[in-house]
């Protein structure tokens, strides 16, 4: 009897053993960022940068007098790890505010959380779907899908290219932007004449592009995807020698699609957000003297180059820390409320202005730039 | 009917890097009776090794030669965990390579880390076009590698005094022990080359499709299945069936659905396992009473 | 034997009941809630693996398609969550028997692998069939409402798994103790001799095998219900790994060692989560400790205690 009381005593003492004295007098704010995992060139810069501007903020003394606590949770990308950890952040660390998480799948899977428990999220991923219907709760200062469809549209027309062929990533934001552009292909006059998927985890999509190359019809290509696959179709279409124009979405706007993708990647155009190209922007930009000490003090702190995901996590982080500041108080309905009043910040990703029915802020004048990438480096195309 | 032909040759390529996971089972399998669910994950510490010493700034030869070393090493240690442990029923080793697979997979993490790697091409990045189709030097590679690694087993079992030793050992390992060989030794032999071809595999793969930490687990997987559907105790039923697995995924891909290409491996195992235990080269040692 | 039985089934009641006075917030009755239902996969898969002698290596699977089933029947076609539970019982049962008959005809390592490529193409299947089933980012599930009553807040879950596992576990050892459980037993020690006087095996193992995905079936339609969400992972290799290690790691053939394997299991993750980079580490080394030093689980540790009242109630009959 007493060594099986033993036996459950101790099961009560491992579960016990995870309560440690919350400090009370910090701010704390969750992150829930894909770190590991095929959106880690998501979710990695994204990491560096709160964790490099949190310690930043703090250093300069906080915000109103309080030091921020980021805690920040690690998901591989998988939209199951996002539910478990926002109910953490939730109840367990009691945030006020969540930044996250990097990818559009996961995103859909926490909303219903974060509004339950009425606390503010500002996403980082790209699908329109998170901001349109607007969610009281839920923000995005990542341009979307929709709008790079747009750009990318607009250029085809522009090179009379009008029968495109779509490859697209099968999780979240590959989905969701295979949906907008068949949408808005019409307007442009684009035809889809084929339209092939991948999975998120897979490492070669040779028979998908082989369809596509042996269907005459098509005279251009575009990947809507992000992190890995994209990165993976691009070598795979240099191998197979595909002579059309190929494009990509801001889901691979990481020196990391150059570096895996290698010489493949010459040629290739993307949108991208402009923090990417910051020192070859025009000087009229409005947002690019952040932009650029952005990627400055980046690429001198971590050593490597920056990649545009960093750039929301940047103007989510500030965002809400602002908010706070206005708000001077730490309830995170009236932080959701404040940051819903967010006018003319200067954001990495452009001039941001919310409101009540628009929880996106940007504009696709400032929000995308098009790049092509020549000699393992972005060029502005006009 | 052109494209047939393209599906044929990435299918082949890509099959051969399954009989190069698939001899590393039955290497293993033969030997100890063993089935090691972290083959993949030698496959995985071959080409992430490699990435990073190159990276270190190694040359790429020596690169090559540390990490087939290292791996080699790893296969050792998983063989000296196996003999150390004091329960050797099915489910409890099948357990332990699990748990092996699962302990190589975080060391992975925390000694490179968690992100996508890449190695340039050994032999550029040019391709040879066929039949409006192309087939790159680095799959030519592979193919040639793997062919040679395959007939190297078969001249080593064969042909050498160690491989027939090793050999008559694993079919009686009594007599074996009476006539004074050591069995110790031949167990390590045998993990430390499964582990090689594993680690070779891994390291020609890289180029082509990248790798990280998790690379091993469908790799294992379906390497596992091609070693069944070719007939486990048997190398050339790996051959086999690494090819013909590679080819039905590819057609299965191309002609019905690219987004189930990952079940067929698995639907062909069931297959073999219900109808056909032995594979297709059926070696299916009798189950005694 | 009703004595004993009665008193560890007392004393898990006892420290369920006072367990949740221990918890500092909400997330613990997450976790516990989760423990729980984990647990109850885990007596059914220990009635598999331990008790039948079968492997398998893909209940995550089961587990997870019984939960898509349930949950695709309440939250898109509208039909009450306790009659779609009890919908995908039904369905999963079926499947169950009728793939045992192939199946466990197989032996060893042959078996494990069966079981493994069933789940992994159940899985690829949940992740394909957007249109069902919501694809790879999984779909949100509707709120358990049964009779009326909605169990949106943790304390009624908690209640609710509670009772269920104190049930399944009384079920489970009178299971054992019945003639039934001695079947079992016998066909484990030895299938051949027990067919050779005249029990019909492969309908046992197929009994066996229909109950443990049916107990899945329960508490993955369960936990989706809970948590608000599914997704293909429910059903993922990895999810079927970790069950089996629950088993395992907290003993084979001992239904309070999958209790305990369960729990330890599920709030090791949680207890990682700072050693965010080491998590897989030391998941994997601990396996590895547990297969090498304790290859018959946790619960062989207190081994000596059992026998002693095994004997006991042995002479008293």
């Amino acid at each position: 009897m007493l060594k099986r009381f033993t036996l459950k005593a101790l099961v009560l003492l491992f579960i016990s053993s995870f309560v440690f004295l919350n400090a009370n007098d910090t701010i704390k704010i969750g992150a829930i960022v894909a770190a590991t995992g095929p959106a880690s060139f998501l979710g990695d810069p994204e990491l560096k940068t709160l964790q490099h501007y949190v310690a930043k903020i703090n250093k300069n003394g906080g915000v109103n007098g309080q030091m921020i606590e980021l805690v920040h949770y690690d998901t591989g990308g998988s939209p199951k790890k996002a539910v478990t950890f926002v109910k953490r952040l939730i109840n367990q660390d009691k945030v006020v505010a969540i930044i996250g998480p990097s990818t559009s799948g996961e995103t859909m899977a926490i909303m219903k959380f974060v509004k339950k428990a009425k606390i503010p999220m500002i996403s980082m991923a790209g699908a329109v779907a998170i901001i349109n219907p607007v969610k009281k709760y839920v923000f995005k200062i990542v341009a979307t899908d929709r709008m790079a469809c747009q750009r990318i549209m607009q250029d085809l027309k522009k090179r009379n290219l009008t029968n495109l062929a779509l490859i697209s990533g099968s999780g979240g934001f590959g989905k969701s932007m295979r949906k907008q552009c068949k949408e808005v292909a019409p307007d442009y006059g684009i035809k889809i004449v084929a339209d092939e998927t991948y999975g998120k985890k897979d490492s070669d999509m040779t028979t998908q592009l082989l369809k596509i190359k042996n269907n005459k019809k098509v005279q251009v290509v575009l990947n809507p995807g992000f992190g890995q696959g994209p990165a993976i179709v691009t070598k795979n279409y240099a191998q197979l020698k595909i002579k059309h124009p190929f494009y990509q979405s801001h889901g691979v706007a990481s020196k990391k699609f150059i570096e895996i993708a290698g010489h493949a990647s010459e040629g290739v155009r993307l949108v991208a957000p402009p923090v990417v190209v910051a020192d070859k922007l025009a000087n009229s930009v409005a947002n690019k003297k952040i932009a650029l000490a952005y990627k400055n003090e980046y690429e001198k702190a971590f050593n490597s180059q920056v990649a545009s995901f960093g750039g929301h996590a940047y103007d989510s982080l500030y965002i809400i820390t602002e908010a706070i500041k206005r708000a001077g108080s730490t309830n995170p309905s009236k932080i959701r409320d404040e940051i819903e009043k967010t006018q003319g910040f200067e954001g990495v990703d452009g001039i941001v202005n919310l409101s009540a029915t628009d929880h996106l802020g940007l504009n696709t004048k400032t929000g995308m730039v098009l790049l092509e990438i020549k000699n393992g480096d972005w060029t502005i195309v006009k | 009917m052109i494209e047939l032909f393209g599906y044929l040759l990435s299918g082949v390529t890509v099959g051969f890097i399954y009989t190069l996971v698939g001899l590393g089972f039955t290497v293993i399998y033969n030997s100890s009776g063993i089935i090691n669910f972290s083959q993949g994950e030698f496959v995985m510490a071959g080409g992430m090794s490699t990435v990073f010493l190159l990276h270190a700034g190694l040359p790429l030869g020596i690169s090559f030669v540390l990490s087939i070393m290292i791996t080699s090493m790893i296969g050792i240690v998983l063989y000296k965990l196996i003999s150390f442990s004091k329960d050797s029923s099915p489910i409890s080793l099948i357990i332990l390579t699990l748990g092996f697979a699962i302990f190589l997979r975080g060391l992975a993490q925390v000694i490179f880390d968690k992100q996508l790697h890449t190695m340039p091409s050994f032999v550029g990045e040019g391709a040879f076009e066929i039949f409006d189709t192309t087939l790159s030097y680095q799959a030519l590679l592979i193919m040639i590698v793997a062919s040679a690694i395959v007939v190297a087993l078969y001249v080593f079992f064969k042909k050498t005094k160690t491989g027939q030793a090793m050999v008559a050992a694993s079919n009686n390992v009594d007599a074996a022990k009476l006539m004074g060989i050591n069995i110790q030794k031949i167990l390590i032999l045998n993990f430390a080359i499964s582990a090689v071809i594993a680690s070779i595999g891994g390291i020609l793969l890289t180029p082509m499709t990248s790798t990280n930490y998790e690379v091993g687990i469908m790799l294992g997987l379906k390497g596992f299945c091609a070693a069944i559907i070719g007939g486990l105790g048997n190398p050339f039923g790996a051959v086999a069936g690494g090819l013909v697995l590679g080819i039905l995924e590819s057609l299965v891909a191309g002609y019905i659905s690219s987004e189930y290409k990952d079940a067929v491996a698995f639907i062909v195992l069931l297959l073999i396992l219900f109808f056909m235990p032995g594979g297709i080269f059926g070696n299916l040692k009798s189950q005694r009473v | 034997m009703r004595y004993n039985i009665n008193s560890q089934i007392l004393l898990l009641s006892a420290i369920l009941v006072i367990l949740p006075f221990t918890f500092a917030n909400d997330f613990y009755f997450e976790i516990a809630i989760l423990s729980m239902l984990n647990a109850l996969i885990c007596i059914g898969l220990n009635l598999l693996m331990g008790y039948a002698g079968q492997v398998s290596l893909g209940h995550g699977a089961f587990a997870g398609l019984g939960a898509y089933i349930a949950v695709i029947f309440s939250s898109r076609y509208g039909l009450n969550p306790l009659l779609s539970i009890f919908i995908a019982i039904i369905i999963m049962g079926l499947l169950a028997f009728v793939i045992s008959k192939p199946i466990l005809k197989l032996k060893g390592h042959y078996l494990a692998m069966a079981t493994l490529g069933i789940g992994i193409i159940i899985s690829i299947v949940l992740e394909v069939e957007e249109d069902f089933t919501g694809g790879t980012d999984g779909m949100s599930v509707d709120s358990f409402v049964v009779f009326g009553y909605e169990f949106s807040d943790s304390i009624s879950w908690y209640i609710l798994c509670s009772f269920l596992l104190v049930f399944t576990i009384w079920m489970f050892e009178n299971l054992i103790k019945s003639p039934f459980g001695r079947l079992l037993r016998s066909i484990h020690d030895s299938e051949k001799a027990a067919d050779s006087v005249g029990i019909d095996v492969s309908y046992y193992k197929s009994i066996v095998f229909v109950i443990s995905v049916v107990i899945a079936t329960v508490a993955g339609s369960l936990y989706a219900f809970f948590s608000g969400f599914i997704s293909p992972q429910e059903a993922s290799f990895s999810h079927s790994i970790e069950l089996v290690v629950m088993v395992v790691l907290g003993g084979l053939g001992r239904v309070y060692g999958a209790i305990f394997g369960a729990v330890v299991l599920t709030v090791l993750p949680q207890l990682l989560t700072s050693f965010d980079d080491y998590e897989t580490l030391i998941f994997g080394s601990i396996i590895i400790a547990v297969m090498i030093f304790m290859p018959k689980g946790i619960a062989s540790l207190f081994d000596g205690f059992f026998k002693k009242k095994e004997q006991n109630s042995a002479s008293s009959n």
